[in-house]
Protein backbone atom coordinates (compact mmCIF):
# COMPACT_ATOMS: atom_id res chain seq x y z
CA UNK A 1 0.00 0.00 0.00
CA UNK A 2 1.10 3.89 -0.69
CA UNK A 3 2.25 5.66 2.89
CA UNK A 4 2.29 8.83 2.98
CA UNK A 5 3.71 11.41 5.58
CA UNK A 6 1.31 14.93 5.79
CA UNK A 7 3.77 17.37 7.65
CA UNK A 8 2.64 20.77 8.01
CA UNK A 9 4.71 24.00 8.34
CA UNK A 10 2.67 27.14 9.81
CA UNK A 11 4.98 30.20 8.23
CA UNK A 12 3.13 33.27 10.13
CA UNK A 13 0.04 33.97 8.45
CA UNK A 14 0.85 33.41 5.05
CA UNK A 15 0.65 29.77 5.92
CA UNK A 16 2.24 27.59 3.20
CA UNK A 17 1.16 23.57 4.04
CA UNK A 18 3.37 20.80 2.41
CA UNK A 19 2.23 17.67 1.37
CA UNK A 20 4.94 15.46 1.02
CA UNK A 21 4.93 12.35 -0.38
CA UNK A 22 7.65 9.60 1.10
CA UNK A 23 8.18 7.53 -1.53
CA UNK A 24 10.74 5.01 -1.80
CA UNK A 25 12.40 3.18 -4.91
CA UNK A 26 11.26 5.03 -8.46
CA UNK A 27 7.69 4.79 -8.97
CA UNK A 28 6.52 1.55 -7.36
CA UNK A 29 5.37 3.39 -3.73
CA UNK A 30 4.06 6.66 -6.02
CA UNK A 31 0.15 6.79 -6.29
CA UNK A 32 -2.34 7.22 -9.19
CA UNK A 33 -5.88 6.72 -9.20
CA UNK A 34 -6.60 2.62 -10.27
CA UNK A 35 -8.48 1.94 -12.28
CA UNK A 36 -7.25 5.14 -14.79
CA UNK A 37 -10.08 6.55 -16.32
CA UNK A 38 -9.79 8.68 -19.45
CA UNK A 39 -10.68 12.68 -18.93
CA UNK A 40 -13.32 11.42 -22.04
CA UNK A 41 -15.75 9.58 -19.42
CA UNK A 42 -15.92 13.40 -17.56
CA UNK A 43 -16.91 15.23 -20.34
CA UNK A 44 -20.33 15.35 -21.60
CA UNK A 45 -22.06 13.03 -24.49
CA UNK A 46 -22.38 16.06 -27.03
CA UNK A 47 -18.32 16.13 -26.61
CA UNK A 48 -18.15 12.96 -26.29
CA UNK A 49 -20.10 12.36 -29.93
CA UNK A 50 -17.22 15.26 -30.78
CA UNK A 51 -14.59 12.88 -30.53
CA UNK A 52 -15.68 10.01 -31.49
CA UNK A 53 -16.51 10.89 -34.87
CA UNK A 54 -13.37 12.42 -36.86
CA UNK A 55 -15.49 14.19 -39.40
CA UNK A 56 -16.92 16.49 -37.05
CA UNK A 57 -14.39 16.27 -34.33
CA UNK A 58 -12.45 19.98 -34.91
CA UNK A 59 -9.40 18.42 -33.50
CA UNK A 60 -9.10 16.28 -36.25
CA UNK A 61 -8.71 19.41 -38.75
CA UNK A 62 -4.91 20.13 -36.26
CA UNK A 63 -4.10 16.46 -37.92
CA UNK A 64 -5.14 17.12 -41.17
CA UNK A 65 -2.99 20.18 -41.17
CA UNK A 66 -0.51 17.90 -39.94
CA UNK A 67 -0.19 15.59 -42.75
CA UNK A 68 0.45 18.70 -44.98
CA UNK A 69 2.82 19.73 -42.87
CA UNK A 70 4.43 16.02 -42.75
CA UNK A 71 5.04 16.58 -46.59
CA UNK A 72 6.27 20.19 -46.93
CA UNK A 73 10.21 20.53 -47.08
CA UNK A 74 11.84 23.00 -44.97
CA UNK A 75 15.85 24.17 -44.62
CA UNK A 76 18.98 24.23 -47.13
CA UNK A 77 18.58 20.34 -48.19
CA UNK A 78 14.83 20.81 -48.97
CA UNK A 79 14.14 17.80 -46.16
CA UNK A 80 10.49 17.08 -45.17
CA UNK A 81 9.67 15.00 -42.43
CA UNK A 82 8.42 12.13 -45.00
CA UNK A 83 11.97 12.18 -46.35
CA UNK A 84 13.73 10.57 -43.82
CA UNK A 85 10.13 9.08 -41.81
CA UNK A 86 8.40 7.97 -44.96
CA UNK A 87 4.83 6.36 -44.03
CA UNK A 88 4.07 8.08 -41.04
CA UNK A 89 1.29 5.22 -40.06
CA UNK A 90 5.14 3.02 -39.47
CA UNK A 91 7.55 5.43 -38.00
CA UNK A 92 5.27 7.23 -35.94
CA UNK A 93 3.62 4.23 -34.58
CA UNK A 94 3.81 4.32 -30.84
CA UNK A 95 5.71 7.47 -30.42
CA UNK A 96 3.51 9.44 -28.69
CA UNK A 97 2.75 6.78 -26.12
CA UNK A 98 5.81 6.20 -24.69
CA UNK A 99 7.52 10.12 -24.39
CA UNK A 100 8.23 11.81 -22.86
CA UNK A 101 11.73 10.12 -23.46
CA UNK A 102 15.62 11.23 -22.61
CA UNK A 103 17.40 12.32 -25.50
CA UNK A 104 20.49 10.43 -25.95
CA UNK A 105 23.51 11.46 -25.76
CA UNK A 106 21.81 14.78 -24.79
CA UNK A 107 20.38 13.62 -21.55
CA UNK A 108 17.29 16.26 -22.22
CA UNK A 109 13.90 15.48 -21.35
CA UNK A 110 12.12 15.57 -24.89
CA UNK A 111 7.81 15.41 -25.25
CA UNK A 112 6.78 15.10 -28.68
CA UNK A 113 7.03 18.69 -29.42
CA UNK A 114 10.73 19.11 -28.10
CA UNK A 115 11.63 15.96 -30.20
CA UNK A 116 10.00 16.92 -33.86
CA UNK A 117 11.56 21.15 -32.85
CA UNK A 118 14.66 18.75 -32.23
CA UNK A 119 14.05 17.56 -35.86
CA UNK A 120 13.58 21.27 -37.32
CA UNK A 121 16.79 22.80 -36.23
CA UNK A 122 19.09 19.17 -36.20
CA UNK A 123 18.08 17.55 -38.78
CA UNK A 124 16.20 19.69 -41.44
CA UNK A 125 18.25 23.16 -40.20
CA UNK A 126 15.37 24.99 -40.51
CA UNK A 127 14.12 27.36 -37.21
CA UNK A 128 11.99 25.76 -34.49
CA UNK A 129 8.37 26.03 -34.44
CA UNK A 130 7.21 28.56 -31.28
CA UNK A 131 5.64 26.31 -28.85
CA UNK A 132 1.98 27.00 -29.31
CA UNK A 133 2.34 27.77 -33.21
CA UNK A 134 0.07 26.20 -35.32
CA UNK A 135 2.52 24.13 -36.90
CA UNK A 136 4.28 22.50 -33.84
CA UNK A 137 0.66 21.61 -32.80
CA UNK A 138 -0.29 19.96 -36.18
CA UNK A 139 2.19 18.42 -36.42
CA UNK A 140 2.02 17.02 -32.78
CA UNK A 141 -1.55 16.12 -33.38
CA UNK A 142 -0.61 13.96 -36.62
CA UNK A 143 2.19 12.30 -35.09
CA UNK A 144 -0.05 11.60 -32.16
CA UNK A 145 -3.13 10.09 -34.24
CA UNK A 146 -0.62 7.45 -35.40
CA UNK A 147 -0.30 6.07 -32.17
CA UNK A 148 -4.43 6.23 -31.30
CA UNK A 149 -5.91 3.80 -29.05
CA UNK A 150 -2.43 2.14 -27.92
CA UNK A 151 -2.10 1.95 -24.31
CA UNK A 152 0.07 4.71 -22.85
CA UNK A 153 3.17 3.28 -21.56
CA UNK A 154 6.06 5.93 -20.21
CA UNK A 155 9.16 3.51 -19.19
CA UNK A 156 10.69 4.67 -15.56
CA UNK A 157 14.05 3.98 -15.14
CA UNK A 158 17.90 5.30 -13.78
CA UNK A 159 17.41 7.56 -16.31
CA UNK A 160 14.89 9.34 -16.24
CA UNK A 161 14.11 8.70 -12.41
CA UNK A 162 15.29 12.37 -11.40
CA UNK A 163 12.88 13.93 -13.49
CA UNK A 164 10.26 11.90 -12.85
CA UNK A 165 10.19 12.11 -8.53
CA UNK A 166 10.55 16.19 -9.41
CA UNK A 167 7.36 15.64 -11.67
CA UNK A 168 5.72 13.59 -8.85
CA UNK A 169 6.64 16.29 -6.56
CA UNK A 170 5.27 18.92 -8.20
CA UNK A 171 1.93 17.24 -8.27
CA UNK A 172 1.29 16.85 -4.42
CA UNK A 173 3.11 20.33 -3.64
CA UNK A 174 0.25 23.02 -2.68
CA UNK A 175 0.67 26.22 -4.50
CA UNK A 176 -1.29 29.58 -5.08
CA UNK A 177 -3.04 31.86 -3.53
CA UNK A 178 -6.14 28.95 -3.69
CA UNK A 179 -2.59 26.28 -1.41
CA UNK A 180 -3.83 23.63 -3.61
CA UNK A 181 -1.97 20.91 -5.23
CA UNK A 182 -3.26 18.80 -8.16
CA UNK A 183 -3.74 15.85 -6.19
CA UNK A 184 -6.26 18.05 -4.14
CA UNK A 185 -8.30 17.48 -7.16
CA UNK A 186 -7.50 15.44 -9.93
CA UNK A 187 -6.74 12.72 -7.07
CA UNK A 188 -9.36 13.68 -3.75
CA UNK A 189 -11.87 14.97 -6.01
CA UNK A 190 -12.77 13.45 -9.67
CA UNK A 191 -15.89 13.03 -10.40
CA UNK A 192 -16.80 15.82 -8.32
CA UNK A 193 -18.04 19.61 -10.05
CA UNK A 194 -16.17 22.19 -9.77
CA UNK A 195 -18.28 25.35 -11.10
CA UNK A 196 -18.95 23.66 -14.70
CA UNK A 197 -16.77 21.11 -14.80
CA UNK A 198 -16.67 18.05 -13.69
CA UNK A 199 -13.33 17.22 -12.44
CA UNK A 200 -11.31 14.48 -14.18
CA UNK A 201 -8.17 12.35 -12.77
CA UNK A 202 -6.34 14.50 -14.95
CA UNK A 203 -4.94 12.17 -17.41
CA UNK A 204 -2.95 13.25 -20.73
CA UNK A 205 -3.63 10.67 -22.84
CA UNK A 206 -6.13 13.42 -25.45
CA UNK A 207 -3.44 15.89 -25.70
CA UNK A 208 -3.01 18.44 -27.55
CA UNK A 209 -6.63 18.45 -27.70
CA UNK A 210 -9.45 20.88 -28.98
CA UNK A 211 -10.95 22.62 -25.79
CA UNK A 212 -14.18 24.12 -26.25
CA UNK A 213 -13.51 26.71 -23.93
CA UNK A 214 -10.52 27.88 -25.74
CA UNK A 215 -12.38 27.54 -29.14
CA UNK A 216 -8.90 26.26 -30.34
CA UNK A 217 -6.44 23.21 -30.40
CA UNK A 218 -4.11 23.67 -27.80
CA UNK A 219 -0.79 21.57 -25.98
CA UNK A 220 -0.91 19.85 -22.96
CA UNK A 221 0.90 22.71 -21.92
CA UNK A 222 -1.39 25.32 -22.10
CA UNK A 223 -3.69 23.17 -20.47
CA UNK A 224 -1.55 22.76 -17.58
CA UNK A 225 -0.71 26.53 -17.50
CA UNK A 226 -4.68 26.92 -17.44
CA UNK A 227 -4.69 24.65 -14.33
CA UNK A 228 -2.02 26.39 -12.47
CA UNK A 229 -4.23 29.77 -13.30
CA UNK A 230 -7.00 28.11 -11.78
CA UNK A 231 -5.07 27.93 -8.49
CA UNK A 232 -3.48 31.39 -8.69
CA UNK A 233 0.07 30.31 -9.13
CA UNK A 234 2.63 31.57 -11.21
CA UNK A 235 2.60 29.99 -14.58
CA UNK A 236 5.62 28.45 -16.06
CA UNK A 237 6.41 28.69 -19.65
CA UNK A 238 5.16 26.47 -21.95
CA UNK A 239 8.06 24.00 -22.56
CA UNK A 240 9.70 24.33 -19.32
CA UNK A 241 11.90 21.76 -17.39
CA UNK A 242 8.84 22.24 -14.58
CA UNK A 243 6.03 21.07 -17.34
CA UNK A 244 8.46 18.60 -18.50
CA UNK A 245 8.98 17.07 -15.35
CA UNK A 246 5.00 17.32 -14.82
CA UNK A 247 4.53 15.68 -17.88
CA UNK A 248 6.46 12.56 -17.63
CA UNK A 249 4.91 12.24 -14.27
CA UNK A 250 1.30 12.38 -15.55
CA UNK A 251 2.31 10.21 -18.43
CA UNK A 252 2.75 7.20 -16.00
CA UNK A 253 -0.10 8.38 -14.04
CA UNK A 254 -2.22 8.19 -17.47
CA UNK A 255 -0.33 4.24 -18.26
CA UNK A 256 -2.63 2.03 -19.59
CA UNK A 257 -5.22 4.43 -21.12
CA UNK A 258 -5.82 4.69 -24.99
CA UNK A 259 -3.76 7.71 -26.93
CA UNK A 260 -6.95 9.68 -28.00
CA UNK A 261 -4.98 12.32 -29.54
CA UNK A 262 -5.82 14.86 -30.94
CA UNK A 263 -8.74 14.47 -28.18
CA UNK A 264 -11.66 16.90 -27.83
CA UNK A 265 -12.64 18.33 -24.36
CA UNK A 266 -14.89 21.08 -22.83
CA UNK B 1 -3.31 27.92 -44.15
CA UNK B 2 -6.08 26.34 -43.29
CA UNK B 3 -7.72 23.00 -43.61
CA UNK B 4 -11.42 22.31 -45.25
CA UNK B 5 -13.22 19.36 -45.45
CA UNK B 6 -16.34 17.80 -47.20
CA UNK B 7 -17.67 14.58 -46.13
CA UNK B 8 -20.31 12.42 -48.27
CA UNK B 9 -21.82 9.23 -48.69
CA UNK B 10 -19.85 6.33 -50.18
CA UNK B 11 -22.52 6.32 -52.90
CA UNK B 12 -26.31 7.55 -53.19
CA UNK B 13 -29.17 6.51 -55.88
CA UNK B 14 -30.31 8.97 -58.52
CA UNK B 15 -32.99 10.86 -56.87
CA UNK B 16 -32.48 10.45 -52.88
CA UNK B 17 -31.21 13.63 -50.85
CA UNK B 18 -27.82 13.54 -49.72
CA UNK B 19 -26.06 15.11 -46.67
CA UNK B 20 -23.48 17.26 -46.95
CA UNK B 21 -20.98 17.92 -44.28
CA UNK B 22 -18.75 20.80 -44.55
CA UNK B 23 -15.58 22.17 -41.68
CA UNK B 24 -13.47 24.79 -42.20
CA UNK B 25 -10.42 25.32 -39.81
CA UNK B 26 -11.08 28.95 -38.89
CA UNK B 27 -10.90 30.86 -36.21
CA UNK B 28 -14.03 33.53 -36.54
CA UNK B 29 -12.59 36.19 -34.44
CA UNK B 30 -15.37 37.88 -33.25
CA UNK B 31 -14.07 41.44 -33.75
CA UNK B 32 -15.55 42.00 -29.89
CA UNK B 33 -12.26 40.53 -27.77
CA UNK B 34 -8.83 41.95 -27.03
CA UNK B 35 -5.09 40.41 -26.76
CA UNK B 36 -3.49 40.51 -23.28
CA UNK B 37 -2.41 43.65 -23.70
CA UNK B 38 -5.89 45.37 -24.13
CA UNK B 39 -6.00 45.47 -27.51
CA UNK B 40 -8.87 45.09 -29.82
CA UNK B 41 -8.17 41.74 -32.07
CA UNK B 42 -9.95 42.57 -35.76
CA UNK B 43 -13.04 41.06 -36.71
CA UNK B 44 -12.09 38.51 -38.89
CA UNK B 45 -14.69 35.98 -40.15
CA UNK B 46 -15.54 33.56 -42.98
CA UNK B 47 -17.23 35.95 -44.95
CA UNK B 48 -19.09 33.87 -47.11
CA UNK B 49 -18.92 30.03 -48.08
CA UNK B 50 -20.72 28.73 -51.28
CA UNK B 51 -20.96 24.70 -52.94
CA UNK B 52 -21.12 24.16 -56.21
CA UNK B 53 -22.05 20.74 -58.05
CA UNK B 54 -20.85 20.00 -61.12
CA UNK B 55 -20.74 23.88 -61.20
CA UNK B 56 -23.92 25.12 -60.36
CA UNK B 57 -24.57 26.30 -56.95
CA UNK B 58 -26.54 24.48 -54.55
CA UNK B 59 -25.79 25.93 -51.26
CA UNK B 60 -24.03 29.80 -49.84
CA UNK B 61 -23.87 31.01 -46.81
CA UNK B 62 -23.31 34.26 -45.14
CA UNK B 63 -21.44 34.07 -41.56
CA UNK B 64 -20.27 36.40 -39.39
CA UNK B 65 -19.44 36.38 -35.60
CA UNK B 66 -22.33 34.65 -34.45
CA UNK B 67 -20.34 31.53 -35.81
CA UNK B 68 -18.56 29.44 -33.60
CA UNK B 69 -14.56 29.12 -34.49
CA UNK B 70 -13.94 25.94 -37.16
CA UNK B 71 -17.71 26.24 -38.24
CA UNK B 72 -19.23 22.79 -39.29
CA UNK B 73 -22.72 22.85 -41.31
CA UNK B 74 -24.84 20.58 -42.81
CA UNK B 75 -27.28 20.71 -45.94
CA UNK B 76 -29.08 18.40 -48.02
CA UNK B 77 -29.13 18.52 -52.00
CA UNK B 78 -30.84 15.97 -54.03
CA UNK B 79 -28.82 14.06 -56.32
CA UNK B 80 -28.84 13.89 -60.14
CA UNK B 81 -25.30 12.96 -62.09
CA UNK B 82 -22.15 11.77 -60.60
CA UNK B 83 -20.01 14.49 -60.40
CA UNK B 84 -17.64 16.82 -57.99
CA UNK B 85 -18.87 18.93 -55.21
CA UNK B 86 -16.90 21.96 -54.97
CA UNK B 87 -16.67 24.44 -51.57
CA UNK B 88 -15.07 27.87 -51.58
CA UNK B 89 -14.86 30.35 -48.70
CA UNK B 90 -13.55 33.67 -48.17
CA UNK B 91 -12.70 35.23 -45.19
CA UNK B 92 -12.65 39.56 -43.65
CA UNK B 93 -9.09 39.63 -44.73
CA UNK B 94 -9.31 38.53 -48.27
CA UNK B 95 -7.93 34.80 -47.19
CA UNK B 96 -9.63 31.93 -49.52
CA UNK B 97 -10.34 28.59 -49.09
CA UNK B 98 -11.34 25.20 -51.23
CA UNK B 99 -11.83 22.31 -50.58
CA UNK B 100 -14.13 19.37 -53.16
CA UNK B 101 -14.91 15.72 -52.98
CA UNK B 102 -16.58 13.48 -55.52
CA UNK B 103 -20.26 12.32 -55.47
CA UNK B 104 -20.77 8.80 -56.88
CA UNK B 105 -24.82 8.38 -58.20
CA UNK B 106 -25.79 4.96 -59.17
C1 LIG C 1 -8.95 23.30 -8.18
C2 LIG C 1 -8.90 22.04 -8.79
C3 LIG C 1 -7.74 21.74 -9.73
C4 LIG C 1 -6.40 21.76 -9.43
C5 LIG C 1 -5.75 22.12 -8.12
C6 LIG C 1 -5.72 21.32 -10.63
N1 LIG C 1 -6.63 21.06 -11.63
FE1 LIG C 1 -6.23 20.16 -13.39
N2 LIG C 1 -8.15 20.38 -13.93
C7 LIG C 1 -9.15 20.88 -13.14
C8 LIG C 1 -10.38 20.95 -13.90
C9 LIG C 1 -11.71 21.44 -13.39
C10 LIG C 1 -10.07 20.46 -15.18
C11 LIG C 1 -11.01 20.33 -16.40
C12 LIG C 1 -11.87 19.11 -16.26
C13 LIG C 1 -11.06 17.87 -16.19
O1 LIG C 1 -10.60 17.52 -15.07
O2 LIG C 1 -10.75 17.26 -17.23
C14 LIG C 1 -8.67 20.07 -15.16
C15 LIG C 1 -7.99 19.47 -16.22
C16 LIG C 1 -6.72 18.95 -16.14
C17 LIG C 1 -6.10 18.12 -17.13
C18 LIG C 1 -6.72 17.67 -18.44
C19 LIG C 1 -7.54 16.40 -18.30
C20 LIG C 1 -8.23 16.03 -19.58
O3 LIG C 1 -8.57 14.85 -19.74
O4 LIG C 1 -8.45 16.89 -20.43
C21 LIG C 1 -4.85 17.82 -16.68
C22 LIG C 1 -3.80 16.97 -17.39
C23 LIG C 1 -4.68 18.48 -15.42
N3 LIG C 1 -5.84 19.14 -15.10
C24 LIG C 1 -3.52 18.46 -14.66
C25 LIG C 1 -3.35 19.22 -13.52
C26 LIG C 1 -2.07 19.43 -12.88
C27 LIG C 1 -0.75 18.84 -13.34
C28 LIG C 1 -2.31 20.21 -11.79
C29 LIG C 1 -1.30 20.77 -10.78
C30 LIG C 1 -0.36 21.72 -11.34
C31 LIG C 1 -3.72 20.49 -11.74
N4 LIG C 1 -4.32 19.90 -12.83
C32 LIG C 1 -4.35 21.19 -10.75
C33 LIG C 1 -9.05 21.24 -11.81
C34 LIG C 1 -7.86 21.32 -11.12
C1 LIG D 1 17.35 14.33 -41.98
C2 LIG D 1 16.45 13.31 -41.48
C3 LIG D 1 15.29 13.73 -40.58
C4 LIG D 1 14.33 14.70 -40.84
C5 LIG D 1 14.21 15.63 -42.02
C6 LIG D 1 13.40 14.61 -39.75
N1 LIG D 1 13.80 13.67 -38.85
FE1 LIG D 1 12.79 13.07 -37.20
N2 LIG D 1 14.31 11.80 -36.70
C7 LIG D 1 15.43 11.56 -37.48
C8 LIG D 1 16.28 10.59 -36.79
C9 LIG D 1 17.61 10.05 -37.30
C10 LIG D 1 15.63 10.28 -35.58
C11 LIG D 1 16.12 9.31 -34.47
C12 LIG D 1 16.65 10.07 -33.30
C13 LIG D 1 17.95 10.78 -33.57
O1 LIG D 1 18.83 10.22 -34.20
O2 LIG D 1 18.08 11.94 -33.13
C14 LIG D 1 14.38 11.04 -35.56
C15 LIG D 1 13.44 10.97 -34.55
C16 LIG D 1 12.18 11.54 -34.61
C17 LIG D 1 11.12 11.32 -33.65
C18 LIG D 1 11.19 10.40 -32.43
C19 LIG D 1 10.91 8.99 -32.87
C20 LIG D 1 11.02 7.98 -31.75
O3 LIG D 1 10.78 6.80 -32.04
O4 LIG D 1 11.35 8.35 -30.62
C21 LIG D 1 10.05 12.08 -34.03
C22 LIG D 1 8.69 12.18 -33.34
C23 LIG D 1 10.44 12.77 -35.25
N3 LIG D 1 11.73 12.42 -35.56
C24 LIG D 1 9.63 13.65 -35.94
C25 LIG D 1 10.04 14.37 -37.06
C26 LIG D 1 9.22 15.38 -37.69
C27 LIG D 1 7.80 15.76 -37.29
C28 LIG D 1 9.97 15.89 -38.72
C29 LIG D 1 9.59 17.02 -39.67
C30 LIG D 1 9.35 18.32 -39.04
C31 LIG D 1 11.24 15.18 -38.72
N4 LIG D 1 11.25 14.27 -37.69
C32 LIG D 1 12.26 15.40 -39.63
C33 LIG D 1 15.69 12.11 -38.70
C34 LIG D 1 14.95 13.11 -39.32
Amino acid sequence: MVSFIFIMFGLGWGVSSFLICIADEGPKRAKRPQPPRSGIEFVSPEIRAFQEDDFSSPAMLWATRGEHLWQETAGPRGESCQSCHHDAAQSMKGVSARYPKIDEPSGALLNVEARINRCRTEKQKAAAFAYDSESLLALTAYVGLQSRGMEMKVTIDEKNKARFESGQRLFSTRIGQMNLACTNCHDDNYGRKLLNDTISQGHINAYPAYRIEWQDFGSLHRRLRACFYGVRAQLPTAGSDELLDLELFLAWRSQGLPVETPGVRR
Amino acid sequence: MSVAKISLPKSVNRGESVAVRVAIQHPMETGYRVDNKGKLILKNTVREMNCLYNGALVFSAEMGSGIAANPYLLFYLVAKDSGLIQLNWVDDAGVKGTASALLTVV
